[in-house]
């Protein structure tokens, strides 16, 4: 189990939280420190990103405490976590137009009143350049696709000057290329900046490759956690996922290859069995 | 070294290029405004030379000249500033009111169809003014019954939206879905009350639902204004967390809005500019949902610029429809509501079919 220590950006501790009567998230704890990248796997409906909703306070946890910083996020108002903490969700859906620049610009808000500053006008332009997307800049954001728009709603999150970013699940809609690049950006960010990253991800290799720390998840509880070739081997991706995958070990880093889903696979070799029979 | 400083140079250089062309972005949108606020003014001024009393152009800008100095004398100073000008201040500050409060209803409920009347505000003035009406009861007396109880009336919807937030959450669907279950509720009992009524009655109560400026005159045209303008600051203040809010709830309470409350508070401000509009005019359609909608082809959806330009337009909008309301069947005076729906719903046909994507 991983260790709280006192350097810790984020600390999560004994966090439960259930939707009407339907518990989503049991005993959970973590904890991530600066220029760090976690990474939450999982199988869908595992509970990630309602972890990562309640470490935003979007949900509200019935038990635990989770720190940013020093502080109690109870004790914290919306905008003060704001300041502090990046959240991008899996699905943005911005309805009315708006240009890349002024979805950008949002990224500033938890900063200051009404009125945008030549200071935020730099941040938005330093951001965009980090990313590489400055001639996007007056595109209208529906006009793009989905990997840019992702890196747009990522770019906000970078605006915001977050301590702690979020992230849920940024590689789902795009391509190889692109995984990679958001990746690497969010690592670069990382180290750079020395913030940190929780990042609910469906892709272990990507998980493996880019996290300093993993936790896997399963019906709401955390079933392992440490560093990735000690989470993501044979026997944890077997319990939680019921996969059965060869991990090869490429200087340090699990490489994952699934085979076959074990229920299914039991099926596939008694079809196998009853063809063979009825020859 | 020369080469970094190369880089760094056409980093600043297209830091440059794109401050320039975001200046220029912005520029557009002023230069709308602008344009909008000349049409606005010139539109007055033709409308106030139009007429079936027939005054000369000249005669009427002397007559508004010398007016701002004494009080009418004549028939033809009597017409100009006792009905003409009245009409048309009246049509500016319905038509501004309805389109600010479109915008901001479209904004929050993230819904393309939303306006002042989809949310039962319109049910309820209804009802209010049929009951004053009808029956003679109301909140207020004199010249004020009408309208005092349609105001009262017209609140009721919002009310209850947001009581029922108490108990669901204040999600976008929740509060048209009430909005429109409250419109349907009061349409049957104004139906109900007028079913019971006798004829002269009924239309009179039929005829306060078609909105027209007919009404208009200074007694109404400063309650009026001064409801509107003290709730458009706030709403333009909040106009920034309502650009965050278009992204979705999620984004927003992320980037430190409080979603729930903003989105209360704005429904508040908005229903009461349209109650502050349509207690006074009856019924108007249209300008509430197009008005918005036209300005966010024209400019874009930031609330800072879109909120202030739907204003104008609504105001240009409402303006020209009463003075084809007023010319078109001289000397008839159509009521505005009928042109305002039968320009409207073309337009927006129109609309619809050249839009470019799922939303434009």
């Amino acid at each position: 189990m991983v260790r709280c220590n006192g350097l810790a950006k984020l600390k999560v501790k004994d966090v439960e939280f259930s939707y009407a009567s339907d518990p989503v998230l049991k005993d959970v704890c973590l904890h991530v420190s600066a220029s760090e990248v976690l990474s939450i796997v999982g199988p869908n409906g595992a509970g990630k990103s309602t972890l990562l909703r309640c470490i935003d306070k979007i949900l509200f946890p019935q038990k635990g405490t989770i720190l940013l910083g020093e502080t109690d996020l109870k004790m914290m108002k919306r905008m003060e976590i704001a300041k502090k903490m990046g959240y991008i969700p899996q699905r943005v859906s911005q309805i009315f137009p708006a240009t890349v620049f002024d979805v950008v610009l949002m990224g500033r808000r938890p900063h200051l009143s009404w009125k945008s500053s030549k200071q935020d006008i730099e941040k938005v332009l330093e951001v965009l350049e980090i990313l590489n997307i400055e001639d996007l800049a007056l595109r209208d954001i529906n006009e793009l696709s989905g990997g840019q728009q992702q890196n747009v709603f990522f770019a906000r999150a970078l605006a915001q000057e977050p301590e702690v970013l979020l992230l849920d699940e940024p590689t789902s809609n795009l391509d190889i290329k692109h995984q990679l690049e958001v990746m690497d950006t969010i690592k670069n960010v990382v180290k750079e900046k020395g913030i940190s990253a929780i990042i609910s991800i469906h892709d272990l290799n990507l998980a493996a490759r880019y996290s300093d720390k993993v936790i896997m998840m399963k019906n709401g509880r955390i079933f392992a956690a440490g560093a990735p070739l000690s989470v993501l081997t044979r026997e944890n991706i077997k319990s939680v996922y019921g996969v059965e995958v060869i991990v090869m070990n490429e200087s340090d880093i699990p490489c994952i290859i699934p085979v076959a889903p074990i229920g299914n696979g039991k099926e596939a070799s008694r079809i196998k069995q009853l063809a063979k029979a009825s020859i | 070294m020369s080469s970094s400083n190369e880089t760094l140079g056409a980093i600043r250089t297209k830091r440059q290029e794109i401050k320039k062309e975001y200046k220029e972005f912005t520029g557009r949108k002023v230069f709308f405004i602008l344009c909008t606020l000349f049409a606005l003014l010139l539109i007055s001024g033709i409308s106030a030379t139009l007429g079936s009393y027939s005054i000369t152009v000249r005669e009427v800008y002397s007559i508004i000249w010398r007016g701002l100095f004494q009080i009418p004398q004549d028939t033809a100073e009597f017409i100009i500033w006792n009905l003409r000008v009245p009409r048309i201040f009246m049509g500016i500050i319905a038509g501004a009111g309805l389109a600010t409060a479109g915008a901001a209803m479209q904004g929050i409920l993230r819904n393309p169809l939303a306006s002042p009347l989809t949310i039962g505000i319109s049910g309820g003035a209804a009802f209010g003014a049929a009951l004053a009406i009808i029956l003679g009861a109301g909140f207020a007396t004199g010249k004020y019954l009408i309208i005092g109880n349609a105001f009262i009336f017209s609140l009721i919807p919002t009310f209850v939206i947001i009581a029922l937030t108490r108990y669901r959450r204040a999600t976008p669907e929740t509060m048209l879905l009430t909005g429109i279950a409250m419109q349907y509720i009061f349409s049957a009992l104004t139906t109900l009350l007028m079913y019971f009524s006798d004829s002269d009655a009924v239309k009179e109560a039929y005829f306060w639902t078609v909105g027209s400026l007919a009404r208009a005159s200074w007694d109404f045209i400063l309650p009026s204004f001064i409801i509107i303008t003290a709730c458009l600051i706030p709403l333009l203040w909040k106009s920034w967390d309502m650009n965050v809010m278009s992204a979705g709830d999620e984004s927003a309470k992320s980037l430190g809005v409080n979603v729930e409350r903003t989105r209360i508070f704005i429904l508040v401000l908005s229903s009461l500019i349209t109650a502050g509009v349509i207690s006074f005019t009856g019924t108007i359609g249209f300008v509430g949902l197009v008005a918005p909608h036209i300005c966010r082809m024209a400019i874009g959806g930031d609330n800072k610029f879109l909120i202030p330009a739907s204003g104008l337009f609504g105001g240009v909008l409402l303006l020209t429809a009463d003075t084809l309301a007023r010319t078109i069947m001289a000397p008839v005076v159509l009521p505005v509501g009928i042109v305002t729906a039968s320009m409207g719903g073309p337009l927006f046909l129109y609309l619809i079919m050249r839009r470019r994507r799922e939303y434009w």
